[in-house]
């Protein structure tokens, strides 16, 4: 356990020591969510209907934006090497850096989104339901991020194919949450959904950096 | 007593057979140097060994641990090609990560670590200042830590000037009168006793 919160706390420095690396992520999310009533319509109605569906596309792009720092840059200097010989259990090291990687992209996301959610004119329930959905999916997305993220690893330039093997397996996830918070304004129910994302959390946590170690094992063949 | 076995040992890299049926045995208190061009498979011999790659075929056991056991990697200690710092971390914040990584030991003594490689004072500089002979003497401190048993060095000696040759010899020697043993690659000359010499 203890090389668990050694590798979080040395990531978590490491990109407080160099802040773009995950800033620019958030600037991504922050100021093209803010583009959307300048591009469509500033009309309250058009914006709340589409509102769940742009928070969350733009989340997940930010975070596949993000995703191709989580290991290359370890891998770029002999540090991943390192970790994969060495005595402790390669997921857990992994699940560490995954960890930190979704302190640095998914939970300020969440931090943001009633700010977003208020300039896109949500209703409070409808922010607390996306609020919600983004909590239960964003570890998702780290962790899912991280299986592709070890397969590219010892590619160069490998943002696009990132992307293609990612993609897909977010869908699920992308499906779920907006038709959560799209529901919620409606007042229907959304426990179903929200089942649903909180059994993809428990899968992904259990399976992810088990899959993420031998993926990674591969790559560095 | 030590010993590494490294059996009948085959190694591909896509289409070419870098080597095959490579066996060879070291007993503590000896240095193996691995020679041969570039390209020869020296530093997939060594990543083998230190369990990072899969050999073709063959077998690796170090006194009764197999390959990729937990003992077998807390006795094993590989310094590859690369520095393995982390630019944005100091000196020593490097070291505790790699140390936390690659070996046991509860109060590891870092400062005297870098006294020995040259770099007191250095403790807090961020490694990403440094020049690459000193990133390399900061990865190369880890020898004075580590209690692992065989030591495995993928050219050590780049970017050293001629006092940091000599004091990872040393180091080295000292290692091996522990009763310790050590690899390496190297295209340098060096001086060390009780070397032996395989050619890829």
């Amino acid at each position: 356990m203890n090389i668990f919160l050694t590798t979080l706390t040395r990531d978590l420095k490491m990109a407080f020591r160099n802040p773009s690396s995950f800033l620019n992520p958030l600037m991504f999310f922050v100021i093209s969510i803010s583009l959307f009533p300048i591009a469509i319509s500033p009309d309250a109605e058009t914006l709340m209907n589409i509102a769940p569906g742009i928070i969350w596309v733009i989340t997940m792009l930010s975070v596949l934006l993000s995703l191709n720092s989580l290991f290359h840059y370890d891998y770029n200097n002999g540090v991943l090497e390192q970790i994969v010989i060495s005595h402790h259990a390669l997921p857990l090291v992994l699940l560490a850096k995954t960890t930190a990687h979704w302190i640095l992209s998914g939970l300020p996301i969440i931090l943001l989104s009633p700010l977003l959610g208020i300039a896109l004119f949500l209703d409070s329930k409808s922010i607390y339901i996306l609020m919600l959905t983004l909590c239960l999916a964003t570890p998702c997305l780290s962790l899912i991020g991280s299986i592709g993220a070890s397969l590219v690893v010892s590619i160069k330039n490998s943002g696009m194919l990132l992307s293609l093997l990612i993609l897909p397996l977010y869908i699920p996830i992308l499906i779920f949450a907006t038709s959560a918070v799209s529901q919620s304004q409606f007042n229907l129910p959304i426990n179903g959904q929200l089942y649903f994302l909180g059994s993809i959390l428990i899968f992904s946590l259990i399976s992810a950096p088990f899959v993420s170690a031998v993926a990674l094992k591969i790559s560095m063949e | 007593m030590s010993k590494l076995s490294v059996n009948n040992l085959s190694c591909q890299r896509g289409y070419n057979l870098l080597f095959e049926n490579l066996s060879f045995e070291l007993n503590s208190g000896e240095v193996l140097r691995i020679s041969g061009q570039n390209g020869s498979g020296k530093t997939s011999l060594l990543k083998i060994i230190a369990g990072l790659n899969t050999p073709e075929q063959g077998s690796i056991v170090f006194n009764q641990t197999i390959l990729n056991s937990e003992k077998y990697q807390l006795e094993t200690l590989y310094l590859g090609h690369y520095a393995a710092l982390s630019s944005e971390l100091s000196c020593i914040e490097n070291l505790e990560y790699l140390t936390n990584l690659s070996t046991e030991i509860i109060a590891p003594n870092f400062h005297n670590a870098l006294k020995e490689v040259g770099l007191k004072n250095y403790e807090h500089e961020l490694s990403g200042n440094l020049s690459a002979g000193q990133k390399r003497r900061i990865a190369l401190s880890l020898l004075f830590i580590s209690q692992s048993k065989v030591w495995l060095l993928d050219e050590p000696f780049t970017a050293l000037d001629s006092n940091g040759v000599k004091i990872i010899e040393n180091q080295i020697e000292n290692h091996c009168t522990r009763g310790g043993l050590c690899i390496l690659t190297t295209h340098q000359d060096c001086n060390i006793k009780n070397l032996k010499e395989i050619s890829l």
